[in-house]
Parts: structure tokens; C-alpha cells; sequence
């Protein structure tokens, strides 16, 4: 599991650890019963402090993401799939605003921006379909 | 609990110079404090009273619980300290470097010190004269970490050095916290090492304590704002709660300290609209509160 740490921007570095684990889990890459490395491991792979690690796993834990077993490991949650949907729809709408805030900013229509969607969904398909494969 | 670090009020000045202007700075037990300010404003003078060499002309420090100027020896068995001067013997080996410090702390682990000479790749038989700036500072750092230090006080460790030692350096912070109860008090202006290992940072600009708060805390009450006026302006705006403008003509942006809804109803009260926000980098409130513009219009 590789997660990147940035101090460019003003994101809490233990919400940037929580964000990266849900999206991992929202896809795919982390499946229940997947265990989360050690407090200590993960801190000193990130080069992060403890606690910020500590704080993160307790987060994710409230969010029942994670679960903590008595063999005192942490775990990905079998509670995870309904959840995962809820973030994969949280990660779509992040990216939603951010079209929509461009958009209009260009004085683009939502109507607009729909039509344009199902443009490039139609030539993304074009471009997936192995039977009109370039190359 | 006492704290670890306790500085209540202290001032002190050079001449006229008022280097420490009553600060107040408390360091809890297992945590990480950064300390953060331009040159000159007074971070090394403040490690300097931590480690009692200097008197405070008011106010009081305790460590441990103890005054380092009247108790230094207890005080300082304790503090692992690393400074960017070169302050080790430079005639010394390695190997003698560890007999040395072994000789003043009792609870030098010599398993420990030899492990971190691998670590860092050190030669045992190398004079410390000898060594590239970057082998020294790792020598610095063995020296400072192999007694267990209750209390690592780094100042400006990393200054001058390359990304592999300050890695090193940042790498022995975060196992240190990692051992139970060990606290770190670090000076630096690398703001993006501060970031990544400080539980709480205090910023010092002319003497005084600007802000000292839990990092977390500190960047999601702060917003960096895109602000887009309808006309050109030729001064920064200036509102409630922005600590900086920087920009020109229609667009400008703004360091503000406040929620989203704040932002938006300041915004709103100077004709703005708010073209973009996030949350402030550490940088950024950095750089606003080192120069303020802020106030009312």
C-alpha cells in the first residue's frame, strides 16, 4: 500500500491519510480483512508523526472503515462494501463541483456540461472498445 | 501532569534588543512542538533558556519540573540536543565519540549507539574532522539519540543539508515519538518538515509568541481565498479576519482565518465573490503572519 503525503496544500496530513485509505477501499485496491500496517511502520514509511497515524486510524475507525481485533492489529472493516459506495459517490461529486465551479466560471450552462459528458462517455467508449482497438 | 517544558513570561534582552518578549510556551509529554520564525526571531535564544544557558531577565523556566539554570545537571541528563553548529570535538573518532558521551550519560545504550552508526553508515574509526558536513550532522544525531533523551531538542537541525540526512533526521524525530512518552521541541524553517512531524507549532516573529496551536487545528481554521472584485483595485482589501492580501488589479488572494461561511459573508460585505478557497498551507500562514496586512477597511 503506497500513500503520498504532500504539505503543498493545506489538507490535514491525518485527513490526507484517511482520504487515501477510503479511496483505496472505495476502489478496490484494500478488501475486507486486508490488515493496515502498525502505527509505528506506517508513521515511519510516511515520515509522519505517530499520532498523526494514531489519529487517522481512529477516524477510520469511526467510520467504520477499519476495525481494531484483540490480536491488535487493524483491519479493513467487512462493513466496508455499503460504505465504499457512499465514498465513490463522495470522490465523484468532489470532481462534480470542481467541473461545475469551472463551468460556470466559463459561463458554461449545466445543459452544456451534460451534453459535453455524454460526448466524451460516447467517444470513451469508441476508444475502449477492444474491437476498435488502435494499434 | 507537569509539563515538560514550562516558560512562562520570560523576556530577555541583548542591549536594547528584546530577543524574547514575555513568552509563554508549554510543552506536554510525548508530544511535538515546532518552532517556526524568520531568522532572528529569536528561536535559538529561546532553545538556549530550554537548556539554561541563558538567565531570563523575567519570567520563569522550568524542565522537568526543575530550573535549568540552578539544576543543570538532572536537566540536561535528559535533553538530547542538536544544534547546526558543529559543537562535537572534531578531533575525535567515532568510537571515542561514544566512550565520551558514555562517560557523561549514565543511560547511554552503546546496542543502540552502534546500531545507529550502521544506520547511518558511519565509520567507527573516522575522525569527526574528517567527515562530509551531512556524516557529521548523523554523528551529531547518534550522539544526541543513543541515551534516550526524555526530551530531543533539535535547533535548525537540518539547515544546510542535503534531502538524505534531513530524511535521517526527520526519521529519528518520528522513532523517537514513537518510543512511548518522548517529547521533541525542533526549531526549523523548512516549513514542510515541520509539517510532517509537529503535533503543535509556535510561531515567533520580533520576540514574541504569534500563535502556538495544534497543526490541524491551525490549518482548517485558516483558508487561502481567490478573491475576484468587479473593478481593478490598487490597494490589497483589507477585512476582518484576513491576515493577508496578496495580488493585484480585480484579483487578489487572501489568508483568512475563519469557516467557509464566514468567508463567504466577509466576501459578500466588500463586494467580492470568492473565485476559489482551500485550506491555507502551513507556507502560506506562514508567510501572512509574517507579513500581516490585515484589519478593517
Amino acid at each position: 500500500m503506497q500513500l503520498h503525503i504532500t504539505t503543498s496544500d493545506g489538507v490535514p496530513i491525518y485527513l490526507q491519510i484517511v482520504n487515501q485509505i477510503k479511496y483505496l477501499v472505495a476502489s478496490g485496491r484494500l478488501a475486507t480483512g486486508d490488515e493496515l500496517p502498525p502505527i509505528r511502520a506506517m508513521a515511519e514509511q510516511l515520515v509522519v508523526n505517530p499520532n498523526t497515524v494514531a489519529r487517522a486510524y481512529r477516524e477510520l475507525e469511526l467510520a467504520g472503515v477499519v476495525e481494531k481485533r484483540r490480536t491488535a492489529g487493524t483491519y479493513i472493516s467487512s462493513g466496508g462494501s455499503p460504505l465504499a459506495r457512499g465514498e465513490q459517490e463522495r470522490i465523484l461529486t468532489e470532481r462534480i463541483d470542481a467541473l461545475l465551479t469551472d463551468a460556470q466560471q466559463m459561463s458554461f450552462s449545466t445543459d452544456e456540461v451534460i451534453h459535453m459528458i455524454h460526448d466524451r462517455a460516447d467517444n470513451l467508449k469508441t476508444a475502449t472498445d477492444p474491437s476498435k482497438e488502435k494499434r | 501532569m507537569t509539563p515538560i517544558v514550562d516558560i512562562q513570561n520570560v523576556t530577555r534582552s541583548f542591549g536594547s534588543k528584546k530577543a524574547l518578549d514575555n513568552v509563554t510556551l508549554t510543552q506536554e509529554k510525548g508530544t511535538v512542538v515546532g518552532l517556526v520564525g524568520e531568522n532572528g526571531s529569536g528561536k535559538t535564544t529561546l532553545i538556549k533558556h530550554v537548556l539554561g544557558l541563558l538567565k531570563p531577565d523575567a519570567g520563569t523556566v522550568n524542565v522537568f519540573g526543575m530550573n535549568p539554570v540552578t539544576d543543570p545537571v538532572p536537566v540536561l541528563a535528559q535533553i538530547g540536543y542538536l544544534s547546526e553548529e558543529d559543537i562535537l570535538p572534531a578531533w575525535m573518532k567515532i568510537h571515542e565519540l561514544q566512550r565520551y558521551m558514555q562517560g557523561f550519560y549514565p543511560t547511554w545504550d552503546q546496542e543502540y549507539a552502534d546500531q545507529l552508526v550502521q544506520e547511518f553508515g558511519l565509520d567507527r574509526t573516522a575522525k569527526l574532522l574528517t567527515l562530509s558536513k551531512g556524516q557529521r550532522a548523523r554523528a551529531g544525531l547518534m550522539a544526541a539519540l543513543a541515551y534516550k533523551p526524555a526530551l530531543l531538542l533539535l535547533d535548525e537541525p537540518s539547515s544546510g543539508l542535503d534531502p538524505i540526512v534531513r530524511r535521517d533526521i526527520l526519521g529519528a524525530i518520528v522513532r523517537t515519538i514513537a518510543d512511548e512518552g518522548r517529547t521533541v521541541l525542533f526549531s526549523s524553517h523548512l516549513l514542510g518538515e515541520v509539517d510532517r512531524v509537529a503535533d503543535r507549532v509556535a510561531m515567533i516573529k520580533n520576540g514574541k509568541i504569534v500563535f502556538c496551536e495544534n497543526l490541524d487545528d491551525l490549518k482548517e481554521t485558516h483558508l487561502e481565498l481567490t478573491l475576484v472584485f468587479a473593478n481593478s483595485r490598487p490597494v490589497p482589501p483589507r477585512f476582518d479576519r484576513a491576515i493577508a492580501a496578496e495580488g493585484s488589479g480585480k484579483e487578489w488572494s487572501i489568508v483568512f482565518k475563519g469557516t467557509t461561511d464566514e468567508a463567504i459573508a466577509a466576501a459578500q460585505a466588500i463586494d467580492a465573490t470568492i473565485a476559489e478557497h482551500r485550506w491555507a498551507s502551513l507556507d502560506e500562514i506562514f508567510v501572512a503572519y509574517s507579513r500581516p496586512t490585515g484589519g478593517s477597511e
